[in-house]
């Protein structure tokens, strides 16, 4: 290993929230050496969430979405454009697509998600996900009056376009195997309370169903469904989940069938020394049992980030990593009309679930709690409310 | 001397500043946020934290 701090450097794969978070913290951690980061996309680190949201409704301008650097990460050398396509952990190196060999003496893995696609038969054109800042200027450009939308999955993504959409005037579908939009995270009961909501609003629900065809020429015209019913289509939004961008690590005789495992530094492999952050980073959490999962929410990245970024410091110093349990607090959040959604937790671990204040129609602040007690809690227009429920999460 | 100003056009109240440094960033009763415009310098790490975590980037620090 290399302890001179003077020749180190670090290769970060993935120029998204998590990777400019472990650039931040291994300067943070007086890590000196040069840093690079790799991402597949032209832009600088931005914010995603408003590209379902107020991006997408008002125009999607991605400086405005970058996110303020600090200082300390001005000396990093920014390869932007072209994705990691493989690793080398003995050999210290990583592949880009434009062929460019990088060699490191620390990684970090921040290449995070994209989205899943369906394998249905049909036309491409026409068919897409939201994810980048490309995509939403490209599902942008269908939401007016007089266009359909057909969301597929009634997830937050596929729900707060659904909204958008609605705002600018498009006939909206959502098309979902699940029995009420955001089930998972929120539960039936509350599920159905949002439902109302953007029924309210115009959205046609097509729940149990799944799409069996894509009609149309060289577009896509219109959708088939498993019961036959055909659904005008402009455009289709692949709003159905995410796959980790593995590929690049295949070789190193990693655990890849779900993201990344890391340890509670989010070391991955200490002897090289690699670490992994956000999406992909499969994390321990001491607040839940320590049982290593993934977590998409919006601020794991940051709280991930942190730690690696310390952590792969140390390693890179010949030193030890903090041992600390981690113990950070999942939070997402969503708008969707007007509506505020606040969580803060694990809802989706609960086996048990009470509308402890108002209704699922109405706003409330719902409990959601398994044999461990209390796991999470869910605010609808009732966000400002939630700290004493998050004080009590973290005392578990 | 840290700096803070938050921009109230895009502060949606989600709080999130609040739990990274109490001592500058709160809800009032109406839900609304008040934060104090200065703090000392050894506040600065806690307060990029806040404006780290806010998911509406409304914070900035100088």
């Amino acid at each position: 290993m290399n302890t001179n701090s003077v020749a180190a450097s670090v290769v970060v794969v993935g120029a998204g929230l998590g990777g400019l978070r472990a650039a931040e913290a291994l300067r943070g951690a007086g890590f000196e050496g040069a840093i690079t980061v790799v991402g597949d996309e032209s832009a600088m680190p931005y914010n995603r969430p408003p590209l379902s949201k107020e991006a997408l409704s008002a125009g999607v301008h991605v400086a405005e979405l970058e996110f303020r650097r600090k200082a300390s990460v001005d000396d990093v050398d920014w390869r932007l454009g072209s994705p990691a396509l493989a690793s080398d952990f003995a050999a210290r190196t990583v592949t880009l697509a434009d062929g460019t060999q990088l060699s490191f003496d620390g990684l970090v893995i921040a290449s995070g998600i994209r989205p899943r696609r369906l394998p249905i038969a049909g036309p491409e054109a026409g068919r897409h996900v939201l994810r980048t800042a490309h995509d939403a200027v490209n599902v942008r450009s269908y939401l007016a009056p007089g266009r359909s939308a057909v969301i597929m999955g009634a997830g937050f993504i596929g729900c707060e376009v659904a909204a958008t959409a609605r705002g600018l005037g498009a006939e909206v579908h959502i098309v979902a195997i699940d029995e009420q939009p955001m089930v998972r995270p929120l539960g039936a009961e509350l599920g159905m309370g949002m439902r109302s909501r953007h029924e309210h609003h115009g959205v046609n629900f097509h729940l149990g169903r799944t799409v069996q065809e894509f009609l149309g020429g060289d577009h896509v015209t219109s959708v088939l469904l498993d019961d036959g019913t055909e659904l005008p289509a402009s455009v289709v939004i692949e709003a159905v989940g995410s796959v980790c961008n593995v590929e690049w690590l295949e070789g190193n005789g990693l655990d890849l069938s779900d993201g990344v495992l890391v340890d509670q530094g989010m070391v991955v492999a200490a002897e090289v020394p690699v670490v992994a952050v956000g999406d992909i980073a499969r994390h321990p959490n001491a607040l839940f049992g320590n049982i290593p999962r993934r977590i998409e929410h919006w601020n794991i990245p940051t709280e991930t980030g942190r730690r690696a970024g310390a952590s792969l410091a140390s390693l890179l110093r010949g030193e030890q990593p903090d041992q600390a349990p981690f113990a950070a607090m999942p939070s997402f959040w969503s708008d969707q009309y007007h509506h505020k959604i606040q969580s803060f937790g694990m809802p989706g671990i609960a086996t048990s679930i009470q509308i402890v204040d108002g209704s699922a129609n109405d706003a409330c602040i719902v409990e959601y709690s398994n044999d461990t007690g209390l796991v999470g809690v869910v605010g609808v227009d009732r966000t400002s409310e939630l700290a004493p429920y998050r004080k009590q999460l973290l005392d578990r | 001397m840290v700096t803070i100003t938050v921009d109230m056009d895009k502060c949606q109240s989600y709080g999130q500043c609040c739990f990274e440094a109490a001592d500058v960033f709160a809800l009032n009763d109406d839900g609304q946020l008040e934060y104090v415009a200065e703090a000392d310098e050894s506040r600065r790490a806690d307060i990029e934290g806040a404006a780290d975590v806010c998911p509406m980037q409304a914070i900035t620090v100088e």
